[in-house]
């Protein structure tokens, strides 16, 4: 089983504290940590079991500054054998459908039974890669998946529905599958795992590899153009409950029931 | 000269700091704090993915890196909690270093790969009741008759030793010896020989996952297989092994005081007085810049001493000018730790208190801090 698991290097935002930058349409990203975008950590580790227990080939890829080698070598210590990064000034600015397009240009040149990506990317969250890009390899999909099982040419898959449903669909291979967090639990790197990962190399292509213009890539190639990113104003809403200890707790249990959180 | 860790560093020290983030949570490590019970799970863990066995080669079961990445692992375990860290970290420090330098192959390949796997533990036993700085006499003694040693004496302060497999033993092999330094020697020991007998020690100020103990030898019967090298050497082996294990403490130091900052840094953006935070005042900020300079500059001379060792050859006046400087650096980073966190400094659970207590031993193990400077006089006096 040959397996693509399509990773982004994504800053940790979630207690970092955040400001616009001076286009208004981006965060600052100075003193940001970047890491592994967490779905895709999630991706990664779905794909390197299934190697283990059945053999094959699995290659990360991801597009992006030379900076994010340091997330393709965490998936190779992690058990990745191959890792391709795109790098060119051109791509700067793609939104999802010109990222899919990039990464479809190298991976329908690759040989694999089984794409991955994360459900979505920590950073714009848009969730809308994964599906773009089965849609232009032309094989199934299934997003929100959170247990996978590999049967002869076919893939059956859980998926997390709202409300708390779960469904289980069959689907033929090739397909691309787009995880949820708490599919597995991500393994460690491991001090041995970065010994090999350091032997492997990270290959790198540009714009012309991808087969691709400049009118396909990029801002030029995007749909999407972003207006504005702001920080919301806070509002102060607060609703106090009252009665006894008993009763509070009993209308926090039906405030939490009715938001669909409990 | 290049300031700057390469990839494969870098990767080593994000791997160490992830796993400590996630494994080391400040209840675990409250928990730790307050049983004094040696963290089994986390060093087993620690150990299969590599982190406790750096220094050892890859023969032997180990990871084949140099001084300074287990330096790197140690500094990121010991940031996240420093009795842990610590705990994890010190397993495995001498007793493979001595038998890789002067065990015989057979020694090496039956001692070492349990050690580096984690499924052993080890314990190296230098001090004594009455020598502590001063180990050039020492009173446990080893007597030989036949093909075997007879060992009776009694060691203090030995890290593991209530809980490990395997032991190195510092003895007075010849008692007429002039000096009597060179008639002492190194003897493998394993547990549960009859004969020798380890209890624990309670009370430390800090590290206290790490635990401690006193050993006794009664009538111990040792063959003469378990002779480390040769006869006499023990001392010189023994001096030889603090110059890398105490650059080690020199990364445990630096660990302990980065771990402090980070934590006095971000209560010093938070908390609010006199309607700002108090990193605009700036008797905070400049104690926090203060700090930074401090842990820098240690980290450099943990950092050289390190790079010395794994590139050149041992240098026991870098290694003692890293070890004073660095835990001295620990014990003041962390005391200002606490005095930013005022009040809520004093209490376990803001974990800063834990900090500085086990900082303690790094200016008292391997070698205090006037023994390092002994070193450096003795250096600056032959100097011409």
């Amino acid at each position: 089983m040959d397996i693509v698991v399509c990773v982004k290097h994504v800053p940790e935002t979630a207690e970092a504290e955040l400001k616009i930058d001076s286009t208004g349409k981006n965060i600052e990203k100075t003193g940001l940590v970047y890491d592994i975008n967490e779905w895709d950590d999630y991706a990664l580790e779905e794909a390197v079991r299934i190697k283990e227990k059945q053999g094959g080939t699995v290659t990360a890829i991801t597009i992006g500054t030379e900076d994010f080698d340091s997330t393709l070598r965490k998936c190779l210590a992690r058990g990745a054998d191959a890792a391709i990064r795109l790098t060119d000034p051109k791509f700067q600015g793609s939104d999802a459908y010109a990222t899919a397009k990039i990464l479809h240009s190298i991976i329908k040149n690759l040989h694999c039974d089984l794409i991955l990506c994360g459900l979505q990317a920590g950073d714009d969250g848009s969730a809308a890669v994964g599906t773009i890009l089965a849609q232009l390899l032309g094989v199934p999909h299934a997003t929100m998946v959170k247990k996978l099982e590999l049967c002869t040419g076919t893939a059956k898959v859980n998926r997390e529905l709202e409300g708390g449903l779960e469904e289980i669909l069959e689907i033929k291979l090739p397909a691309l599958f787009a995880v949820s967090t708490g599919i597995n639990e991500p393994r460690y790197v491991s001090i041995m795992g970065i010994r090999k990962a350091m032997q492997k190399e990270i290959k790198v292509l540009g714009l012309a590899d991808t087969g691709l213009t400049e009118a396909y890539v990029g801002e030029a190639g995007s749909w999407l153009k972003t207006e504005k990113l702001y920080v919301p104003p806070v509002e102060k809403q607060a609703e106090f409950l009252k009665g006894t200890p008993d009763e509070v707790a009993t209308k926090i249990a039906e405030l939490l029931k009715s938001r669909g959180l409990i | 000269m290049e300031f700057k860790l390469n990839n494969e560093q870098i990767e080593i020290k994000r791997a160490a700091r992830e796993f400590a983030e996630k494994e080391f949570t400040p209840e675990l490590a409250l928990e730790y704090d307050q049983k004094e019970e040696f963290p089994l799970g986390l060093y087993k863990k620690a150990a299969q993915l590599g982190f406790t066995s750096m220094r050892i080669p890859c023969e032997y079961g180990g990871q084949g890196y140099g001084v300074l990445e287990d330096c790197i692992v140690v500094e990121e375990l010991c940031r996240v909690d420093p009795g842990l860290g610590v705990a994890v970290s010190l397993g495995n420090l001498m007793v493979p270093d001595v038998l890789l330098r002067h065990g015989n192959e057979e020694q090496k390949q039956r001692y070492i790969p349990p050690l580096a796997k984690g499924e052993k533990i080890a314990a190296a036993a230098f001090t004594e009741p009455e020598h502590g700085s001063d180990i050039t006499r020492m009173d446990s003694t080893a007597k030989k008759t036949g093909d075997e040693w007879t060992i009776n004496g009694a060691k203090e302060f030995i890290t593991n030793a209530p809980i490990a497999d395997t032991f190195i033993i510092l003895c007075q092999s010849d008692p007429n010896a002039q000096p009597s330094h060179r008639g002492q020697s190194i003897f493998l020991v394993e547990k549960g020989m009859p004969g020798l007998e380890a209890t624990k020690l309670h009370g430390k100020m800090g590290i206290k996952p790490c635990v401690t103990g006193s050993l006794c030898m009664s009538d111990l019967k040792v063959p003469d297989a378990n002779l480390v090298g040769e006869l006499n050497k023990g001392f010189y082996y023994t001096l030889e092994l603090f110059d890398g294990t105490r650059i080690t403490v020199a990364a445990q130091a630096v660990g302990m005081a980065q771990g402090a900052f980070e934590k006095a840094l971000n209560y010093a953006k938070t908390r609010k007085q006199f309607g700002q935070p108090i990193i605009n005042f700036q008797a905070v900020s400049f104690k926090l810049a203060d700090m930074t300079i401090k842990i820098e500059a240690a980290r450099l001379m943990m950092y050289k001493a390190a790079w010395l060792y794994d590139k050149e050859k041992p240098n026991p006046v870098a290694t003692s000018i890293a070890k004073a400087y660095a835990s001295r650096v620990a014990m003041e980073v962390t005391d200002d730790a606490i005095q930013i966190f005022g009040g809520y400094g004093y209490l376990a659970d803001y974990h800063v208190e834990r900090f500085h207590r086990c900082a303690k031993i790094t200016e008292i193990y391997e070698g205090t801090s006037e023994i390092q400077k002994l070193t450096i006089c003795n250096y600056l006096q032959k100097q011409t």
